[in-house]
C-alpha cells in the first residue's frame, strides 16, 4: 500500500523541480521527470487498487491518509485528509493512466515548442490538483483541487498567450467556472450549517443517522450542481468548453475531455447519498444532462473545426454522464466516464496527430483522404469513432446502452424515463452521424489539403502513436469489463437491480440501430454523394446558420450578462465619482466658503467689533431673561 | 515574563523611531542611509519574531504588558500590550517595511533619505498604535501615523499629489477628531461614575456606558474607523491617495494603514460598546457587502492599474467588516485573516505595479499588452499575486474569505445572514473578472506599443522584494494553522467578553425590544432571560 500523500506529491515534486531547476537541464530530463512522476503515481494507484481489492471486509476497503488540519476555527474544522475507496481508485487510475499516455504523447507533440518546460510544469501541476480533487475527503479540500485544475486549465488554454484569442478563451473558462464555484461555495456553506461538517465520510454517517430535510437537501444538491455544471460544461454554463480548444491538443484531450470536465460527475457520484435524498434535484440533473446531450450534439453537426466537433461531442457525452447520475445509475455514469476517457482522449490525440501532420490545419473542409498518409492515426481514430458511436462490441456501446436502459426504467421527478431515454437515443444517433462525418471528411474522399501543407504531411513519431494504439485497444475492449466494473463499485452504489429482459433488449437493439444508421448516413453524405450536405444546408437556410453559429448563445450571454455587468460597473464608477466624491469635496468646499464669508467680519475696525459685541450681549440677555424687561 | 523579554514592546515601538533619527543624522550619503534603514527595518522584523516566540498562544488576554505613569494629573498612562490580533498585525507591518525600504532604492528619485526617515517614523507610529493600551497614547500614535503618510503622498507622489495628500489628511483627521471627543467623553463618564480619571483601555473596557450615550460615542469611534477601513461611502479618499502615492506609500497604505480601521472596530467598538455594536452589526455588515460588490464593480471598469488595485482593496476590506460583524469565531478569524492576506497580496500587487511604473512611467492598461514576452518573471509574479488576491484556494486570499463567508452564513445574531453571504460570495466571481481581465490586457496578446519592446525583467533587488511575499502567499494559503492557533484564544476571549458585557448592559439598563434570536421572549428583564440570551449568543 502506498501512502496517499506520495501519490499526489510525485507530480507536484516533478513540477517544482522543473520549475526551479529546469533551466539547467535539457528537454529530455524535463520530459522524463514529468512523465516518470505521473507513471509513478499510476503504479501507486494500481498498487492501492490491489490492496483494496484483496480486503474482504467492506469496511476495510478504504485507504486513509490524515495529513494535517488545514483550518480549525470555532465549529469549522477542515482536515487535509485523503481517502481512497473503490470510486477514487477508478478516478486515480484514469487520471494517472490516461494522463501518463498524454504526457508521453505531449513529448512528441510539443517537441518544437519554445514553452516546453512551462507546458510540462502546468501539466504536472494539473495532475497534482486533479488527484487532490478526487482523493480529498473534505469538500473544501476537494475545492482546492477543483479550483487548481481550473487554474491549470486557464493557464493551458492561454498557453500560446501571444494570441489574444487564446488568452481570452482562458479567461472565459475561468470566469464561467467561477460562476459555478459560486454555487459550489454556497452549497458547501449550507452543508456546513446543516451537518456541521464538510468531510464526506462524516457527512455520510451523519446523513445515515439522521437524513437531511428534503428541502435543504434539494437546495444543497442544486447549488452543488451549479458548480458541477460549470466545471463539466453543462447547460447553461457550457460555453467555455468549445472555446477552450484554443489550448494545445493534448491538453484538450487530458483536461477538456478525459479528466477535469468529468469532475462534476465525480462530485455528484461522490455525494450520491445526498442526491438520493432529493428526487427533485436528481431529476433536474438528469433533465439538464439529457438536454445538454442533444443540444450539444446538434451544434456538433455543423462545425468544421475538427477540435470544435470533438468539443461539442464532449459536452454531449458529459450530458450522458449527468443523465446517468441523475437517474441514480451512478455506476454507469462512472463507467461511461471511464470509457469516454479512453475514446475521447484517443479521438483528441488522433485529431492532434492529424493537426500535427498537417502543420496546424484544423479545418475539416481542408482535409480528406488522409488514411493513406496517416495509417496508424486512421485505424486508431476509426476505433475511437466506432466506440463513441456505440457500435458493439466496442466500449461506448456498453456504457451508453446501460445508461439508456437505466434512464428508461427510472422514474425521475422532472421528465419521464421514456422521454429521457428517447432524447438519449436521438443524441446517440446524432453522435454517430457527426463522428462519422468527421471521420469521412478527414480520412476518406479526395484530398483537399493545401499544397504546401501536403508536402510536409507525415505520420507522427512513436511517442505519439504508441499512446494512440494503447488507447485504441482500451476503447475497443473496455466494454467487456462492465460486469466487473459494477461489482467493483457495488460497495458504494449497491448492486444494480436486474433489468427486465424485454426492455433491455429493446433499448439495446434501438441503440445499435441508431448507431449504425448514423454512421451509414454519414458515409452516404460524405463519401458516396458529397453534394447532399450542401443542398440540405442550402434548403434549411436560416436554420442551418442558426446551428452553425451555435444558436447565438455566446452572443446572447454577451448581451444579457457581460454587457450588463460591465455597464453596471460604469454606472457605479460614475456614481462614485460624481455623487459620492463630489459630496465629500463639496463638504470641504462649503466649509472653506463658510470660512471665507465669516472672514469678512474681521474688518479690523474697532467700531464694527463694538457693534457686534453689543449685539451679542443683547442677544444673550434676551435669551437668558426670556425677553422680560 | 522572563528577563529577556523585558520592555520588548517598547523596544519594538521605539527602534524604528530611533532608526529614523539615525538615518536622518548619521550616514554620509544616500546609499549608506538606505543600508542603515534596511538594517533597522530588518532588525525590527527580527525583534518582532522574538515577540512571537515570547508570546503564549494559549492565553487570550494581553501579554508582555508594560505599564508606567505618563501624565499623572490627567490619568494618562503608558500601557503597551499585545494579543493574538495585534501580534499578527505587527508582524505584517514589520514584514512589509523592509520590503518597502528595499524597493525604494532606484524607485525614489529625490530626497531618498527623507523618504526613509518618514517610512521608519511611520513604522514606529503604526506599531505604537497597535500596541498602545491607553486611549490617549493610542490617539497620539494614531495621529503620528497621519503626518509621515501625508508627506509620503505629498512629496514623493504623482502629479495630483497635493490634492490627494490634503484629502487624505483632512478626511482622516476629521474622523480622528470625532474619535478624540468620544475618548474624552468616555473617560469623563468613567470619572463621573468611579471618581477615578484614567484613559487606560483595560480599565475603561470594564465600564459600561448607558445605551443612549453609548450610541453617540460609538458613532464617534466608528466613523473614524469606517473612514480608515474604508467603508463605503467613506472610501473616496482611498483611490486618490493610492493613485498618487509612491509605490512604498501605497504598499504600506493598503498593507497596514487600512487595517487600523478594522482593528479599531475589533479593539474599541466591540469591547467598549458591545450592545451598540451588536445592534449596529447588520448595518455595518451590510455596508461591508455593499463594499465588496460595489468596489469590485468599479474596479472592473478602471483604466489605471493602480486605481483598479485600490478599488479592489475596498472590495476586500468588505470581507473584513462582514466577517467581524457576523460575530462568530469563524467570521472574526476570517476578518483578521483577510486583513493579513490582503496586506500581503495587495501589498505585493502595488509593489509590482510600481516596478512597471518605474520602467514606463505610465499605469494605463491600454499602454501595455504582451508584457509577458519581455518580462516573463514579472508576469509570473504578477499573475501569481493576482490569483492570490482573487482568492484561489491554496493561496492566502481564500482562507480568510471562506472563513468570513462561513462565519456570516453560520451567524445567528445577524438578520438575513444567508442573503448577505450570497451577495458577498458574488464578489468571488467579480474579483476573477476584474483581475483576470486586467492581466489579460496587460500581459497577453502581442506587443503593440514599441516602447514596451525592450523592457527589462525584474532586477535581483526587485526579485528579493517580491519573492518573500510570494512565499508568504503560499504558506498562508496552505498552512494557516500557526496563525489561527495564535488567534483563536484571543478571539474566543473577546467574544466571551463582548457577550457577557452586552448581556450585563441589557440587564442593567433594560432592553427596549426583545432580542430577535430568542425563540420565546419572556416579559421583563429577569435573570433567566440573561442566561437564555447568553445561550442565544452562543458562547
Amino acid at each position: 500500500m502506498v501512502v496517499l500523500r506520495f501519490l499526489i506529491l510525485a507530480p507536484l515534486a516533478a513540477a517544482l523541480l522543473n520549475l526551479f531547476f529546469g533551466r539547467w537541464w535539457g528537454k529530455k530530463t524535463t520530459a522524463a521527470l514529468a512523465c516518470g512522476s505521473v507513471f509513478l503515481s499510476f503504479c501507486g494507484a494500481l498498487r492501492n487498487a490491489y490492496a483494496i481489492q484483496i480486503h474482504s471486509l467492506p469496511a476495510q476497503r478504504v485507504i486513509v491518509d490524515e495529513i494535517f488540519t488545514w483550518i480549525a476555527v470555532g465549529r469549522t474544522v477542515i482536515r487535509m485528509d485523503l481517502v481512497q475507496d473503490n470510486l477514487t481508485c477508478v478516478m486515480c487510475l484514469i487520471i494517472t493512466g490516461v494522463g501518463f499516455l498524454i504526457h508521453l504523447y505531449s513529448v512528441g507533440y510539443m517537441a518544437h515548442d519554445g514553452g516546453f518546460r512551462r507546458y510540462f510544469i502546468y501539466l504536472n501541476l494539473f495532475v497534482f490538483f486533479m488527484l487532490l480533487l478526487v482523493l480529498a475527503d473534505n469538500l473544501l479540500v476537494l475545492f482546492i483541487g477543483w479550483e487548481g485544475v481550473g487554474l491549470c486549465s486557464y493557464l493551458l488554454i492561454g498557453f500560446w498567450h501571444a494570441d489574444m484569442k487564446n488568452a481570452s478563451a482562458g479567461k472565459k473558462a475561468f470566469v464561467v467556472n467561477r460562476i459555478g464555484d459560486f454555487g459550489f461555495l454556497l452549497g458547501m456553506l449550507v452543508i456546513l450549517l446543516t451537518a456541521g461538517t464538510l468531510s464526506v465520510t462524516e457527512l455520510k454517517s451523519a446523513v445515515a443517522l439522521q437524513p437531511i430535510a428534503s428541502g435543504t437537501a434539494t437546495l444543497i444538491c442544486l447549488l452543488l450542481f451549479l458548480g458541477a455544471a460549470g466545471k463539466s460544461a453543462q447547460i447553461p454554463l457550457y460555453t467555455w468548453l468549445p472555446d477552450a480548444m484554443a489550448g494545445p491538443t493534448p491538453v484538450s484531450a487530458l483536461i477538456h475531455a478525459a479528466t477535469m470536465v468529468t469532475a462534476g460527475v465525480y462530485m455528484i457520484a461522490r455525494l450520491h447519498f445526498l442526491y438520493a435524498l432529493s428526487p427533485l434535484a436528481s431529476g433536474v440533473v438528469a433533465a439538464v444532462g439529457a438536454a445538454t446531450a442533444i443540444f450539444a450534439a446538434v451544434i456538433g453537426l455543423a462545425q468544421n473545426d475538427i477540435k470544435k466537433v470533438l468539443a461539442y461531442s464532449t459536452v454531449s457525452q458529459l450530458g450522458y454522464m449527468f443523465l446517468a447520475v441523475g437517474v441514480g445509475a451512478y455506476t454507469w455514469g462512472i463507467f461511461h466516464l471511464t470509457t469516454h476517457a479512453f475514446f475521447k482522449a484517443l479521438l483528441f490525440l488522433g485529431a492532434g496527430s492529424v493537426i500535427h501532420g498537417l502543420s496546424g490545419e484544423q479545418n475539416l473542409q481542408k482535409m480528406g483522404g488522409l488514411r493513406k498518409h496517416l495509417p496508424v492515426t486512421f485505424v486508431t481514430m476509426l476505433a475511437g469513432t466506432l466506440a463513441i458511436a456505440g457500435v458493439p462490441p466496442l466500449a461506448g456501446f456498453f456504457s451508453k446502452d446501460e445508461i439508456l436502459v437505466a434512464a428508461r426504467l427510472a422514474e425521475p421527478a422532472v421528465w419521464s424515463g421514456r422521454v429521457l431515454s428517447g432524447i438519449g437515443l436521438a443524441a446517440a444517433f446524432l453522435t454517430a452521424f457527426y463522428m462519422g462525418r468527421l471521420l469521412c471528411l478527414a480520412f476518406f474522399g479526395s484530398s483537399r489539403v493545401e499544397k504546401e501543407k501536403a508536402a510536409h504531411l507525415h505520420e507522427s513519431p512513436w511517442t505519439m502513436t504508441v499512446p494512440l494504439m494503447i488507447l485504441a485497444i482500451l476503447s475497443a475492449i473496455a466494454g467487456f469489463g462492465h460486469h466487473h466494473f459494477s461489482e467493483w463499485l457495488a460497495p458504494l452504489f449497491g448492486h444494480a437491480a436486474p433489468t427486465p429482459a424485454d426492455i433491455h433488449d429493446r433499448v439495446m437493439w434501438a441503440s445499435v440501430a441508431v448507431a449504425l444508421a448514423g454512421l451509414g448516413l454519414s458515409a452516404l453524405f460524405y463519401i458516396r454523394s458529397p453534394g447532399i450536405p450542401a443542398r440540405i444546408a442550402a434548403g434549411l437556410g436560416g436554420l442551418y446558420r442558426l446551428v452553425a453559429d451555435k444558436f447565438y448563445v455566446d452572443e446572447l450571454y454577451d448581451r444579457m450578462a457581460v454587457k450588463a455587468v460591465y455597464w453596471t460597473g460604469v454606472l457605479s464608477h460614475a456614481f462614485d465619482k460624481h455623487v459620492i466624491d463630489r459630496l465629500v469635496n463639496w463638504t470641504g468646499g462649503s466649509l472653506r466658503a463658510g470660512g471665507f464669508v465669516i472672514s469678512f467680519l474681521q474688518t479690523g475696525n474697532v467700531g464694527h467689533y463694538a457693534i457686534w459685541f453689543l449685539a451679542g450681549v443683547s442677544a444673550l440677555l434676551v435669551l437668558f431673561t426670556g425677553g422680560a424687561p | 515574563m522572563d528577563a529577556t523579554n523585558l520592555n520588548i514592546l517598547s523596544t519594538l515601538v521605539f527602534l524604528p523611531l530611533f532608526g529614523a533619527a539615525v538615518v536622518a543624522l548619521w550616514p554620509a550619503n544616500d546609499r549608506s542611509a538606505w543600508h542603515v534603514a534596511l538594517y533597522f527595518s530588518v532588525g525590527e522584523f527580527l525583534l518582532n519574531l522574538k515577540v512571537l516566540l515570547g508570546f503564549t498562544p494559549e492565553y487570550g488576554g494581553f501579554q508582555l504588558l508594560e505599564r508606567t505613569e505618563w501624565i499623572r494629573t490627567l490619568g494618562v498612562s503608558y500601557v503597551l500590550g499585545i494579543d493574538g490580533i495585534t501580534l499578527w498585525l505587527t508582524l505584517l507591518t514589520t514584514a512589509l517595511t523592509p520590503i518597502v525600504v528595499l524597493a525604494a532604492w532606484g524607485s525614489i528619485q529625490k530626497q531618498i533619505r527623507a523618504y526613509l526617515v518618514s517610512m521608519l517614523i511611520l513604522e514606529g507610529a503604526m506599531i505604537g498604535s497597535f500596541l498602545a493600551l491607553d486611549l490617549i497614547l493610542f490617539f497620539v500614535f494614531w495621529e503620528m501615523m497621519l503626518i509621515p503618510m501625508a508627506l509620503l503622498i505629498g512629496v514623493w507622489g504623482g502629479p495630483r499629489r497635493i490634492y490627494s495628500a490634503v484629502k487624505f489628511f483632512l478626511y482622516t483627521a476629521f474622523g480622528s477628531a470625532l474619535m478624540l471627543v468620544s475618548i474624552l467623553a468616555l473617560a469623563y463618564l468613567n470619572y463621573e461614575k468611579t471618581g477615578y480619571l484614567t484613559f487606560n483601555y483595560l480599565v475603561l473596557r470594564e465600564f459600561s456606558v448607558e445605551p443612549g450615550i453609548a450610541l453617540v460615542l460609538f458613532i464617534g469611534f466608528a466613523l473614524a474607523f469606517a473612514i480608515k477601513v474604508p467603508v463605503v461611502p467613506f472610501h473616496t479618499w482611498l483611490p486618490d491617495a493610492h493613485t498618487e502615492a509612491p509605490t512604498g506609500g501605497s504598499v504600506i497604505l493598503a498593507g497596514v494603514l487600512l487595517k487600523f480601521g478594522v482593528y479599531g472596530f475589533f479593539r474599541f467598538c466591540l469591547p467598549l460598546f458591545p450592545d451598540v455594536a451588536l445592534r449596529a452589526a447588520p448595518c455595518l455588515a451590510g455596508l461591508g457587502v455593499v463594499g465588496i460588490v460595489y468596489g469590485a464593480l468599479i474596479s472592473m471598469v478602471q483604466t489605471d492599474i493602480k486605481k483598479l488595485v485600490a478599488y479592489s482593496s475596498v472590495s476586500h476590506l468588505g470581507f473584513c467588516m462582514l466577517g467581524l460583524f457576523s460575530f462568530t469565531l469563524e467570521g472574526m478569524a476570517g476578518s483578521v485573516y483577510v486583513m493579513l492576506a490582503h496586506g500581503v497580496s495587495t501589498g505585493a500587487l502595488f509593489l509590482l505595479v510600481g516596478f512597471l511604473y518605474d520602467r514606463r512611467h505610465t499605469r494605463e492598461i491600454s499602454d501595455f499588452g504582451g508584457i509577458t514576452q519581455v518580462m516573463p518573471f514579472y508576469a509570473t509574479a504578477f499573475v501569481f499575486t493576482a490569483l492570490a488576491s482573487i482568492g484561489l484556494p491554496g493561496l492566502c486570499g481564500f482562507v480568510g474569505e471562506f472563513l468570513s463567508l462561513a462565519g456570516t452564513f453560520l451567524s445567528q445574531s445577524l438578520p438575513g445572514a444567508r442573503w448577505l453571504t450570497a451577495a458577498a460570495a458574488s464578489g468571488v466571481i467579480l474579483s476573477a473578472v476584474y483581475l483576470l481581465w486586467m492581466v489579460q490586457r496587460v500581459f497577453f496578446g502581442e506587443i503593440r506599443n514599441d516602447r514596451n519592446r525592450h523592457l527589462a525583467d525584474l532586477t535581483t533587488r526587485e526579485r528579493c522584494a517580491i519573492l518573500p511575499l510570494m512565499a508568504l502567499m503560499v504558506w498562508m494559503g496552505v498552512y494557516p494553522e500557526p496563525i489561527l492557533s495564535h488567534l483563536r484564544p484571543t478571539l474566543e476571549s473577546l467574544k466571551v467578553f463582548v457577550t457577557i458585557k452586552s448581556v450585563q448592559i441589557d440587564a442593567e439598563y433594560g432592553h427596549p425590544e426583545p432580542p430577535r434570536q430568542v425563540p420565546e421572549p419572556q416579559p421583563g428583564n429577569s435573570p433567566e432571560i440573561t442566561s437564555e440570551r447568553a445561550v442565544a449568543y452562543e458562547f
